[in-house]
């Protein structure tokens, strides 16, 4: 069996992905200023920098925060607003991006989020909406629509009226029972789960004692919260067993892809990693032949549970 | 493609003041082109790289001369690295200073650890046929970290300001302009955040390098944004040297 021989390619909610390695949200930016350094088109799909329906500078300086093993980031959704994206971006990264992109939406409302949802869900090569119900950067969206299952339901819902898309949610992980959440996703419609975004996290510079980062609190992100993020996949994929889940938090290596896709993902979303190696996506796409046929396995999906 | 992760060999390693040290190291530099720009170390032991500004490159030679702070855990351990050790190197960072038309007779302002960079500005200028004069700001006289002598090698008039007075004149920067009545008609600015506010009241255009926490240093995250006249701006990928017109001072 040569290590050509593979078969990385996965399904997601219907649409087939090249592999399963999806740069995450909010550490791509859009995409295309990475092909500066590989080519992009490589990857599985990208998940849009988190969008808004205005434009939005996000948080105060500092924004970030060293941690062990990972960081804490509150950027605070900054963007362009869903018309610059649009207008702009999207452009931008279908030159050089061929694959099936998913656009991560956030709001501060249900009206908020239904109109981005309904703008942007007729771009070309958008395939997938991603909603953001778990931002903990910003007050009065993000997160506070996640933690609540009568609240995400409704909003789920409701985008679904919209969304002629295969409509993915991304879950927060500060929950007490994330199966309560992601039943509520599901009973109302929704496609798929992304599983999980930051943990709210903290720092203190003892010199000065201050929090570290301006906005006080921030997400926590980086290997130290893989073994939260496997977990919560795990939990979900035994409560359903045949809905599509994206796997995130800590991925930083083609045997992390493997694990996190035997914990039940269909497909594996990266984030910290990029940041702290911009090359981190394209040498998982490149580790993961030669690592599964090292497992006798000749196709990903063999490995989804 | 641009390959900016390189490996660098540390060659030296040593402290110069009672804050400061210097590390050379050998490894690819080609990425780099203009004073100004950074590199972003991984340190072992630390999730996030370590942002540092380049003092002198040497692309031919493959050498890189980097000054930093001990400024926390990162930078600690960074210090007691030793000769031979590989580091694992983000190249070619963010954009450097430019050199306007017309500039004749810049002035290059340096405010402690973060007048590192004035060292290459300085160099290239001088390459051009463009004579600068510099100041350097301490707070004190045994914070300085030699930067002014290896100026004045390279035949550059060099002055000191020091906030208690114990070398060169005191007070800032700009009491050394005043004092000396030194002529510009463009500016280099480097240093601590309260020094570049004050010198952006100076006459003429200039630039002024920024520092801030980053996530990654090369524009993904959005870790490092800033307000300016034409939008947000990433520190690390538009920046880290900015136009004075384009600042927004609060």
């Amino acid at each position: 069996m040569e290590v050509n021989d593979i078969d990385l390619s996965v399904n997601l909610c219907g649409v087939t992905l090249q592999n399963p390695v999806i740069p995450a949200s909010g550490c791509f930016g859009f995409g295309y200023e990475m092909n500066q350094f590989y080519p992009v088109d490589i990857l599985g799909s990208i998940s849009l920098k988190g969008t808004t329906l205005s434009p939005r500078f996000g948080n105060p300086l500092p924004r970030v925060a060293e941690c062990n093993s990972g960081l804490i980031n509150s950027v605070g959704l900054q963007n362009p607003g869903i018309d610059a994206v649009i207008a702009k971006e999207l452009p931008r990264l279908r030159e050089i991006f061929h694959q099936p992109i998913i656009a991560n939406i956030s709001g501060f409302s249900i009206d908020e989020y239904l109109e981005c949802c309904s703008k942007i869900t007729k771009q070309p090569q958008v395939e997938f909406i991603e909603l953001n119900v778990s931002c903990p950067n910003v007050h009065g969206g993000g997160m506070s629509f996640g933690t609540d299952p009568e609240v995400l339901g409704q909003l789920v819902k409701e985008v679904k009226k919209v969304c002629t898309l295969p409509l993915i949610v991304k879950l927060t992980p500060n929950v007490t029972d994330i199966v309560k959440m992601a039943k509520s996703c599901v009973d109302n419609g929704a496609d798929g789960l992304c599983l999980i975004n930051t943990l709210l996290g903290m720092r203190i510079d003892i010199k000065t004692r201050k929090p570290v980062i301006a906005n006080v609190m921030g997400g926590f992100s980086g290997p130290a919260i893989f073994p939260v993020a496997l977990r919560m996949v795990y939990q979900v994929r035994q409560a359903f067993p045949n809905l599509p889940i994206i796997g995130c938090g800590g991925v930083s290596s083609a045997s992390d892809v493997v694990e996190m896709i035997m914990a039940g993902a269909n497909a594996v979303e990266i984030g910290s990693a990029n940041l702290r190696n911009p090359y981190a996506c394209e040498e998982i796409v490149y580790e993961l032949p030669s690592l599964l046929r090292k497992l006798n396995v000749t196709s990903i999906k063999e490995l989804v549970s | 493609m641009r390959d900016i992760r390189k490996t660098f060999i540390i060659e030296e390693n040593k402290q110069l003041s009672s804050r400061t040290w210097f590390i050379r190291l050998k490894g690819d530099v080609s990425e780099l082109t203009s004073p100004g720009q950074f590199v972003n170390i991984a340190i072992p032991g630390k999730y996030l790289r370590r942002p540092i500004s380049v003092s002198r490159y040497f692309t031919r030679e493959k050498g890189l001369h980097l000054l930093y702070n001990i400024a926390g855990e990162g930078t600690e351990i960074l210090s007691k690295l030793k000769p031979g050790f590989e580091l694992d190197i983000l190249v070619g960072l963010g954009n450097g200073f430019s050199l306007p038309e017309g500039v004749l007779k810049p002035i290059l302002l340096g405010g402690g650890i973060g007048a590192a960079p004035l060292l290459q500005l300085g160099y290239d200028l001088m390459a051009n046929g463009i004579k600068p004069q510099v100041v350097i700001g301490y707070n004190t006289a045994k914070d300085s970290f030699g930067i002014e002598k290896d100026l004045r090698d390279m035949g550059i008039v060099t002055y000191v300001a020091t906030v208690d007075g114990t070398a060169g004149t005191k007070g800032f920067v700009t009491d050394v302009i005043e004092e000396k009545a030194l002529k510009y008609d463009y500016f280099y600015a480097c240093g601590p955040m309260p020094m570049l506010k004050a010198l952006s009241q100076l006459p003429t255009e200039g630039e002024l390098s920024l520092e801030c926490r980053m996530g990654c240093g090369f524009g993904a995250c959005m870790c490092c944004s800033l307000e300016t006249v034409k939008g947000a701006k990433r520190i690390c990928k538009e920046g880290p040297v900015f136009k004075k017109s384009e600042l927004i001072w609060k």
